[in-house]
C-alpha cells in the first residue's frame, strides 16, 4: 500500500487531467438512473448501496478507493503512511492533513472540527447509525490545528484506513448536523435529504425513493468542474427499465447495476446508444456448509456446536460436493460476462488471490464419486449413498431470485448424479437476510444443510472479512443468532492466523496471512465458491470521463464526467 | 337520508379502529426486517442498534397505541399547524416517520399524490367515459359487430396483464418510433402550452394502459346491466306509450341499470388512491402505488400501515358514498 498506491493515485489524475479543459456547468444536465431509489442523502442513516452512490455526488471522504483498489487522497494532500510518518511507528494514531482551502457548497471553510464531528455523529449513542463499524476502535480525535487530524485508536491498526475513507463514511458539516446528534439524528429530514458537501454537486431538489436534483456545487475546489451544470437522478422500475432508458432510447445517460441476462444486454446494445461497462470487486456468489446438525428434533440447540452434522463433518463430502459443481456453466447461465468462476471466497484485489486452489474450476463427477466411495459411502437401493445409516440427503436454501433458483435446480441435478439427494428451499430476501432473531429462515439460523448467497467486503482490506470465520463468529442462542460464522467452522489454527493479520502492518506479510487463510476455508471445503460477481452498468455514447470502480461509489469521479460532442 | 349518513359515520370508527388493529398486527407480525436489504458487509450489531433506533425493541402493543396517537392526535394538530400556520404541535409530537427515509410519512404521500392523481385519476375518468358508451351500445345492439368487437377488445383488455400492455407500448413508441418518453418525469411542472404538450406526451401511455383495463371492465358491467333492463315490462310499457327510443333507452334504460355500475364505479375510485403499482413501476411514475411497494419491500412498516389505512378509510367512504347515490338514482330506496 502506501507509497505505491499514492504514485499510482497521482498517475490516474494526470491520465484524467485533459478531460478538465471545460468550464464549470458548460455540458449541461447529465440524467442518471439507478433502479433502486436512494430515500435519503445521508449515508449514515441508511447503509444501502444506492443511498452511499447518490450521496457520493455530495459528500465527500478524506480518502477513497479509484477503480484499481489503490487508495487516493481526496480531501487531504496525501495518504498518511508509516513510512511517511503519517501512520505512527505503534500503528495506535493515523494523521490526516486537509488540502487547505477547502469549502463547503455553502462557502463557510472545511475544517478538522467537521472531521472530527462526523466521527462523533457516527458513534454517538441511539443514533443507529450505519456506518459505526468504520469507527470501531477509534479512541479520540484530535483537531490540533484548522487542517490537522489525528485519529486515535485504542489497539493497534495495522489498516487504519477505516475512518474517514470510502464512500462509507463521508465527512458532514458539524454546523448543519450540530442539532441531530444521536436519538434526533431522523428528526432532522432537511440535513438529511439536503446536505452541505464538498462533492461537485449540491441538491436543489430531494424527493424520497423518486429522483433526485442536483446543480454543480459552486465552491467545488477545482473551478473548472464539473463540467455538467445540473444531475437529475432517477429512481425505481427496474433494472431492464433502466438499461433499455441509456441503451435503447438514450433518454438517460448512466445507469447503474444492471443485473441482467447476457442476452438481453446484449440486445439493447445492439441498438448503438450506449456502452455496457463492467468490472469486478469482491462479490462471490458462495454455498455455505453447515457443520452442525440443523435437525429440528433438536429443539432449542439445533444448528449450534453442541451437535455436530451427521455426515457434513466428513471432508470427503463437502469435498465431492465442490468437485460435481460446475462453475464454468453456472457463470454462462446466471451472469454472463458479469461474472467469473471463481474457486476463492476472497477473489480480489490481486495480491490477495490465491491460486491454490484452481482445480476446482473444472467440473469433475467421476473423481466426485471416487472421493465418496474411498470414504465408505455407497450408494443405496434409491442410488443415495448410505454409510452407517446415514443417508446423503440435503436441505439446501437461497433466498428467493431468479438466478439463484436455476443455479439451485442445476446443482441438485449434479449432486444427484453423484448420489447425493437434495430438496430445494427458498426464502424471501427480506426474510432470509433479515436480522429477525424469531423467525426460523434467516441465514443466521441456518435451518438447513448447505445455503447460498452472495457476500463482499467494503473497500479492500480484507481483515475483518476474514474474521468473519472465527469461532467467535458462530452465530447461536446465546448471540441472538448474531454473527458471521454461517458454516460454524471453528479452527484454532485459523483464528491465529486472524489474530497475527490484526498486528501484521507490513502489506505482503498481510497478503500472505490473507491468502493462507483463503486456502484453509477452500481446502476444508467449509465454503464453496461459485461465480465471482461483477458489476455491470450503462453510460450513454455522449457520456465521457466515467471509469467505473467497483472499489468505492460508481459516481466516485462524476466531477470528471463530461458530454461527448 | 341525513341521520342515516350520521349513523353510518358512527359506524365507521370502530370499524377503522379494528382495521387499523388488524393491519397492524399483519404487518407487524409478518417476517420482515428494516435492516435486511442493506449489504452484509454491515455487521449483525450494527443492524441491532440501527433497530433498536427505529423503536423497534419496544413491544408491540406499545408500537400500536404510539401510532395510533401519531396517526388521530400529532398528524392532524402538524396539517393544522402547516395549513393555517398555527403552532399547535409541539416539538415533543412526533410525527410518524418513514423508516427507510427518515422523513415524516405524511410528507410523501403528499408529495406522491398529485402524480397518482394526473395518471391513475386520469386513467380511471377516460376508461369511465370510454365504457359507458360501449356498454350501452353493445348492450342495444345486442351481438351486432359492434358488440362483438367490444366483446374482444374488453377481454383483451381484461386479461392482458398492464405489465405487458405497458411494456408493448414502452417498446413500440418509446424506442421503435422514439415519441413519447419511456419514463415518467415526476419533477415536470406545467406552465405553458409546451409544458403541457409534454406531460399530455408522458402521460398518454400510462393512461392508455389503465383506461384500457378500467374501461374494459366497467363496460362489461354496463353492458350486463343494460340487457337485465332492456327486457323489463316498463320497457315494453314506455315503447308502447310512444316514447322514443332515445328516451326509453337513455332515460328509462340507462337510469336503472346504473344503479350497479355505480356501485362498481365508487368503489373503484379507492384504488385510484392506492396507485396502479405495476403501471407505476413499468412507466417509473413514482406514486403512492410505488411507495407501498417500496415500503413492503423495505420492510418499512410505519409507511406501509399509514397507506394501507388511509385506502382503508377511503374504501369505507366511497362504500358510504356508493349507498347514498342509490337514493340518488333510485327514489325507491330510502335509509330513514
Amino acid at each position: 500500500m502506501k507509497l505505491r498506491h499514492a504514485l499510482m493515485g497521482a498517475a490516474c489524475t494526470l491520465a484524467l487531467a485533459p478531460a478538465a479543459f471545460a468550464e464549470r456547468g458548460s455540458d449541461g444536465q447529465v440524467n442518471i438512473i439507478y433502479w433502486q431509489a436512494p430515500s435519503t442523502m445521508n449515508p449514515y442513516l441508511s447503509g444501502g448501496t444506492k443511498e452511499l452512490e447518490a450521496a457520493s455526488l455530495v459528500l465527500e471522504p478524506l480518502a477513497r478507493y479509484n477503480q484499481d483498489g489503490s487508495m487516493v487522497p481526496w480531501l487531504v494532500e496525501s495518504i498518511p503512511t508509516v513510512e511517511n510518518g503519517g501512520v505512527s511507528a505503534d500503528l495506535t494514531s493515523i494523521t490526516w492533513k486537509l488540502k487547505p482551502g477547502l469549502k463547503w457548497a455553502d462557502g463557510s471553510p472545511v475544517t478538522s472540527k467537521d472531521v472530527k464531528f462526523s466521527w462523533e455523529y457516527c458513534t454517538a449513542e441511539g443514533g443507529g447509525c450505519a456506518q459505526s463499524e468504520k469507527y470501531n476502535d477509534v479512541a479520540n480525535v484530535e483537531t490540533p490545528d484548522e487542517l490537522t487530524v489525528i485519529v486515535r485508536f485504542s489497539v493497534p491498526k495495522p489498516f487504519p484506513y477505516g475512518p474517514f475513507v470510502g464512500a462509507q463514511a463521508p465527512i458532514l458539516q458539524a454546523a448543519q448536523f450540530a442539532e441531530c446528534m444521536g436519538p434526533k439524528a431522523p428528526e432532522c429530514t432537511d440535513a438529511n435529504f439536503y446536505p452541505q458537501g464538498t462533492g461537485p454537486f449540491t441538491v436543489s431538489d430531494f424527493r424520497p425513493n423518486d429522483v433526485i436534483q442536483l446543480i454543480a456545487n459552486p465552491n467545488y475546489r477545482d473551478p473548472a468542474k464539473p463540467a455538467f451544470a445540473t444531475v437529475t437522478f432517477k429512481g425505481g422500475g427496474d433494472a431492464t427499465a433502466a438499461g433499455r432508458s441509456v441503451l435503447e432510447t438514450g433518454e438517460f445517460d448512466y445507469a447503474w447495476n444492471l443485473q441482467l441476462a447476457p442476452d438481453v444486454l446484449a440486445g439493447m446494445q445492439a441498438a448503438g446508444k450506449g456502452e455496457i461497462i463492467s468490472g469486478f470487486g469482491t462479490l462471490v456468489e458462495r454455498i455455505m456448509v453447515n457443520f452442525t446438525d440443523p435437525s429440528p428434533d433438536l429443539g432449542d440447540r439445533r444448528a449450534t456446536v453442541d451437535h455436530p452434522h451427521p455426515f457434513l463433518t466428513d471432508i470427503a463430502v463437502r469435498k465431492a460436493l465442490s468437485m460435481a459443481i460446475d462453475r464454468e456453466l453456472l457463470t454462462e447461465i446466471g451472469y454472463g460476462d458479469a461474472g467469473r468462476p471463481t474457486c476463492n471466497v476472497l477473489p480480489a484485489p490481486e495480491i490477495y488471490k490465491s491460486s491454490a486452489n484452481d482445480a476446482c474450476l473444472v467440473q469433475d463427477i467421476e473423481g466426485a464419486k471416487k472421493v465418496l466411495d474411498d470414504a465408505g459411502w455407497v450408494p443405496g437401493a434409491d442410488g443415495v449413498r448410505v454409510k452407517d445409516g446415514v443417508r446423503l440427503s440435503l436441505l439446501f436454501q437461497s433466498s428467493t431470485n431468479a438466478v439463484r433458483q436455476d443455479f439451485q435446480a442445476l446443482i441438485k441435478q449434479w449432486w444427484s448424479e453423484i448420489g447425493v439427494e437434495t430438496e430445494l428451499r427458498n426464502i424471501d430476501a427480506s426474510v432470509f437476510f433479515g436480522g429477525d432473531p424469531g423467525s426460523p429462515d434467516t441465514f443466521q439460523k441456518f435451518f438447513a444443510d448447505v445455503e447460498m448467497y452472495a457476500n463482499n467486503f467494503d473497500g479492500t482490506d480484507p481483515e475483518a472479512y476474514m474474521a468473519n470465520w472465527e469461532c467467535s463468529q458462530i452465530p447461536s442462542p446465546e448471540t441472538q443468532w448474531q454473527g458471521n460464522n454461517m458454516p460454524r467452522y471453528c479452527s484454532d489454527e485459523y483464528d491465529a492466523l486472524v489474530a497475527e493479520m490484526a498486528t501484521t502492518g507490513d502489506i505482503n506479510e498481510r497478503a500472505r496471512l490473507a491468502k493462507s487463510m483463503n486456502d484453509m476455508l477452500m481446502q476444508d471445503y467449509a465454503i464453496i465458491p461459485l461465480v465471482d460477481r461483477g458489476r455491470v452498468s450503462a453510460h450513454s455514447n455522449t457520456l465521457g470521463g466515467v471509469v467505473l470502480n467497483t472499489w468505492d461509489s460508481e459516481l466516485w469521479n462524476a466531477a470528471d464526467w463530461y458530454r461527448i460532442k | 337520508m341525513f341521520t342515516y349518513t350520521i349513523r353510518r359515520l358512527l359506524i365507521a370508527i370502530p370499524t377503522l379502529l379494528f382495521i387499523s388493529l388488524i393491519i397492524f398486527m399483519v404487518v407487524t407480525l409478518a417476517p420482515s426486517d428494516p435492516t435486511a436489504n442493506l449489504p452484509l458487509s454491515i455487521p449483525s450489531e450494527v443492524r441491532a442498534q440501527i433497530r433498536a433506533s427505529l423503536g423497534l425493541d419496544e413491544p408491540i402493543w406499545v408500537r400500536y397505541l404510539l401510532w395510533l396517537r401519531q396517526f388521530f392526535w400529532y398528524e392532524p394538530l402538524h396539517m393544522l399547524d402547516s395549513a393555517f400556520g398555527w403552532s399547535l404541535a409541539t416539538p415533543d409530537m412526533q410525527r410518524i416517520l418513514s423508516w427507510q427515509t427518515r422523513s415524516p410519512v405524511a410528507d410523501l404521500i403528499v408529495q406522491r399524490m398529485p402524480q397518482t392523481l394526473w395518471v391513475v385519476g386520469t386513467s380511471y375518468v377516460v376508461g369511465v367515459l370510454i365504457a359507458l358508451p360501449i356498454g350501452i351500445i353493445s348492450a342495444y345492439r345486442q351481438y351486432s359487430w359492434f358488440d362483438q368487437v367490444g366483446t374482444f377488445v374488453s377481454m383483451v383488455g381484461f386479461s392482458v396483464p398492464t405489465f405487458f400492455t405497458g411494456v408493448l407500448l414502452i417498446v413500440v413508441f418509446s424506442v421503435q418510433l422514439g415519441w413519447f418518453p419511456s419514463i415518467y418525469d415526476t419533477t415536470h411542472q406545467v406552465r405553458d402550452f409546451g409544458s403541457f404538450l409534454f406531460q399530455v406526451k408522458q402521460m398518454i401511455m400510462p393512461v392508455a394502459v389503465l383506461a384500457l383495463y378500467n374501461a374494459a371492465q366497467i363496460s362489461r358491467f354496463m353492458r350486463a346491466s343494460m340487457l337485465d333492463n332492456l327486457n323489463q315490462d316498463y320497457v315494453r310499457t314506455a315503447r308502447a306509450k310512444g316514447m322514443s327510443e332515445r328516451v326509453v333507452v337513455l332515460v328509462h334504460v340507462l337510469r336503472n341499470s346504473m344503479i350497479p355500475v355505480v356501485t362498481v364505479i365508487a368503489l373503484g375510485v379507492p384504488t385510484v388512491f392506492g396507485g396502479a403499482i405495476i403501471t407505476e413501476q413499468v412507466f417509473k411514475v413514482n406514486g403512492l402505488g410505488q411507495l407501498l411497494i417500496i415500503a413492503i419491500q423495505g420492510g418499512d412498516v410505519p409507511t406501509v400501515q399509514t397507506l394501507t389505512f388511509i385506502f382503508a378509510v377511503l374504501i369505507v367512504l366511497f362504500n358510504l358514498i356508493a349507498d347514498i347515490l342509490y337514493g340518488l338514482l333510485d327514489p325507491r330506496i330510502r335509509y330513514d
